[in-house]
């Protein structure tokens, strides 16, 4: 088998799952009961929670665990929406989001809110002339991803936070931090919301967390009082928590290293890649190296996709969570022809991946190109 | 080109006499608080001089700022005391700043260095004003003073000074017992104390099953952070459920307070003895509540002739809450479990209590018993900064 999807998920360490296992038989109790194993769950959860946010240079009260990427960015947008109506109803991302991100939106248009959509230059990029054209009187929220998902597009989000807390101070900015924790250097200054997902940096599915500043006020998407904060009820994931900041103090081990060994291993598949004429790279130079978007015209991505699955090679079309659709709203947004935006495959790696792997893969690539490149 | 932190020390040079001892203590203090870091601490009459390793110097940093007797610190290049390595120097010192306006000083306690200080300073300044682009001199209110101190063998250079904590070394004084509820004073007063060397002993007094084991959490994450400014703190914690139900069961209901704070007074007074401690400290202020009120103070302190002292009788309570902010308890002592002081509150504490009323109430229980027992039964936990937890294992 050759993975290299690992921007859809990775797996997770040993490491992190017997911390899970074993906090989940040594902790029974419900961090909200009062009595000593309630305490004790609770201090545990604390725990998690001073680690995550020393590991951010952020406040243990700022942090919010949910159970997904998904739910943090909707609980950033709706919550402010929900909570910041009076003061505006105007909403800024861009079409090069998460499909979490676009489709809450969506549904905030339902409720009579007003999305506008940065357009992004042909690299994908956001530019602040761009930006602030769309920004109005009446805009309480910018969200803006750091990576994307799909084609590995950096954004400068410092730049666009000291931008915003600089001319619109009111307006907060919230980023979608899903594929930029543990592969890049991650800055929260001048950022009010922030999402992140413990299974993207070899973590456990079902913990995430939505890093929210002491500034910030919303409207919880889950009501039912005492919880490990009051923006979200339930009974505490404790044991998940715990996965989630092991999880987070290894992937930003040795950082430097590992981003340097996956920089390599992209490096040597583009250049092998840029040889076979039928490719297209569509991820620029300066993209995330864990992502290569490359397109082959004439097959279709999910074509693609099941003939390297069939080799047990496990790539993937756009990111595992966007519906059925047969474009990549990226690669559109970037302007680029339906050609390429529909035969577009995301390879994604990671330090684990080896250079035989990627020979391997090279190779069956290129035959099945030949298999395939029969359509017209 | 190494580096070192030159700490200079606040109050204690003026102290004549003891000065060694006072030394000595900082000396021991400091030890402890880098103990696991890679440094070497040598000392003289006005400073000690801490090498380190780079990549710990920002850790070492902040530690400092959490060590009393402190008046400053600076990280300060070393080099020889050759004209020519110190211009250099210098000058790499100064290409790092970022600044318009500077200004050289210079010590100068070898005097068999041939350029008197005033010269030296100026010779220097001409070297930075050719070298560094778009800079000015200026001697009243410079963006960088940049000192250079010329001792025996070797210079030191450096431009940035950072305030300590100033206050005396903890230990160079004897030991007193705090009070400590849980509230936001309490933490305070006892920070003010330790900041005049005084080393604590912590006492909490709880009263299982009407306080919470989240009560005691809260007082054990107190103490922590106390115990920032002293190694180890113990926390000696007083089992007062029966002192408590007695109190309220026999005694009149506006008295309870008064009675249940002379009680704590007699089992301070016990504690002491046994840890020979001289003085309680605890976080009172002049009328914030019914039994702060001086009325109350003298009937309450009439149980003990030990020096009760009050770090916080004086200050307003934002002034306490600005201070609990600084020291990083606020957040804890706001956080909503009863405490001893908080689940018997009568309706209407009394405030001018006198002292014949006290005493009548007192003889309706045999309160000496329990005083012996509670002070018997008392547990002591050792608390350090950063406690080995039961689950360090699973991050």
């Amino acid at each position: 088998m050759i993975y290299l999807d690992y921007s859809s998920t990775t797996p997770p360490r040993k490491e992190v799952l017997d911390s899970f296992v074993e906090s989940s038989e040594r902790f029974i109790g419900n961090a909200n009961s009062l009595h000593k194993l309630g305490l004790d769950a609770r201090k545990l959860m604390e725990k998690a929670e001073e680690q995550v946010a020393s590991l951010f240079s952020v406040l243990p009260s700022e942090i919010i665990f949910t159970s997904s990427a998904s739910e943090a960015n909707n609980m950033a947008l709706k919550g402010i929406a929900q909570f910041y109506q009076t003061r505006g109803k105007h909403i800024v991302t861009t079409k090069l989001e998460h499909s979490s991100i676009l489709e809450t939106c969506t549904f905030l248009e339902s409720q009579g809110f007003i999305i506008d959509y940065v357009p992004v230059d042909s690299f994908g990029q956001v530019h602040l002339e761009e930006l602030e054209k769309v920004l109005r009187k009446d805009t309480i929220l910018v969200s803006i991803h750091q990576v994307n998902s799909e084609v590995g597009i950096i954004q400068d989000v410092s730049k666009i936070g000291s931008f915003l807390k600089k001319n619109y101070p009111k307006v907060f900015f919230h980023v979608d931090g899903t594929q930029s924790v543990g592969k890049m250097p991650v800055c929260l200054d001048n950022i009010d919301l922030f999402t992140c997902s413990a299974h993207k940096f070899y973590g456990l599915k079902g913990i995430a967390c939505l890093i929210k500043k002491k500034n910030v006020n919303l409207v919880p998407l889950i009501h039912g009082g005492k919880s490990q904060t009051d923006f979200r009820s339930g009974t505490p994931a404790v044991s998940l928590m715990v996965s989630f900041a092991k999880a987070l103090r290894l992937a930003l081990e040795d950082f430097e290293e590992k981003y340097q060994d996956v920089k390599e291993k992209n490096l040597y598949l583009r250049k092998e890649l840029e040889k076979i004429p039928e490719v297209v790279i569509n991820s620029p130079r300066d993209a995330l190296p864990h992502i290569l978007n490359l397109s082959i015209p004439k097959i279709k991505s999910e074509t693609m996709l099941h003939a390297l699955e069939q080799e047990e090679i496990y790539i993937s079309t756009k990111t595992a969570c966007s519906r059925d659709s047969s474009l990549s709203l990226s690669l559109d947004a970037m302007g680029r022809a339906k050609e390429i935006s529909s035969t577009s495959i995301r390879i994604s790696l990671s330090y684990l991946t080896t250079k035989e792997e990627l020979e391997n893969f090279l190779k069956i690539l290129k035959t099945k190109i030949k298999e395939l490149n029969f359509q017209k | 080109m190494e580096r070192v932190i030159l700490i200079k020390y606040g109050e204690l040079t003026t102290k004549k006499g003891n000065r060694k001892f006072f030394i000595q203590t900082l000396y021991q203090n400091i030890q402890k608080k880098l103990k696991n870091l890679d440094v070497h601490i040598t000392k003289d009459i006005s400073r000690m001089y801490v090498t380190f390793q780079e990549k710990d110097l920002e850790i070492i940093l902040k530690k400092i700022q959490e060590v009393f007797g402190i008046h400053t610190f600076q990280v300060a290049r070393k080099v020889p005391t050759d004209i020519k390595t110190i211009q250099e120097a210098c000058l790499e010192v100064m290409k790092e700043e970022d600044f318009h306006t500077f200004k050289v000083e210079t010590k100068r306690s070898d005097k068999s260095f041939p350029t008197p200080s005033l010269e030296f300073s100026r010779q220097i300044g001409g070297i930075i004003l050719k070298n560094i682009e778009n800079i000015q001199v200026d001697v009243h209110t410079p963006d960088v003073l940049l000192q250079i101190e010329i001792l025996k063998g070797y210079t030191y250079i450096y431009t940035n000074k950072q305030y300590g904590l100033g206050g005396y070394p903890v230990g160079c004084q004897e030991k007193a017992l705090l009070m400590l509820s849980g509230g936001i004073d309490s933490p305070v007063a006892g920070y003010l104390a330790l900041k005049r060397g005084v080393p604590i002993d912590c006492v909490y007094f709880e009263a299982i099953p009407h306080t919470s084991l989240n009560a005691r959490e809260k007082v054990i994450s107190l103490t922590k952070k106390l115990a920032k400014y002293k190694d180890k703190i113990n926390l000696h914690i007083i089992s007062f459920t029966k002192i408590q139900e007695e109190i309220y069961k026999n005694c009149d209901s506006d008295y309870t307070i008064t009675i249940m704070r002379r009680m704590m007074y007699r089992i301070m007074e016990k504690l002491s003895l046994k840890y020979k401690a001289l003085a309680i400290v605890n976080g009172e202020s002049i009328g914030q509540v019914a039994s702060q009120t001086l009325h109350s103070m003298s009937v309450i302190n009439q149980v003990t002739n030990m020096p009760v002292i009050r770090p916080v009788a004086c200050l307003d309570k934002l002034e306490i809450i600005d201070l609990s902010k600084k020291i990083d308890t606020y957040d804890i002592s706001i956080l909503p479990y009863e405490d001893c002081c908080t689940v018997f509150v009568p309706k209407h504490p009394v405030i001018h209590p006198t002292l014949k009323k006290c005493l009548e109430n007192e003889e309706k229980f045999d309160f000496s018993k329990l005083i012996d027992e509670a002070v018997e039964t008392h547990q002591t936990i050792v608390v350090e900064e950063e406690m080995e937890d039961f689950s360090n294992d699973l991050f």
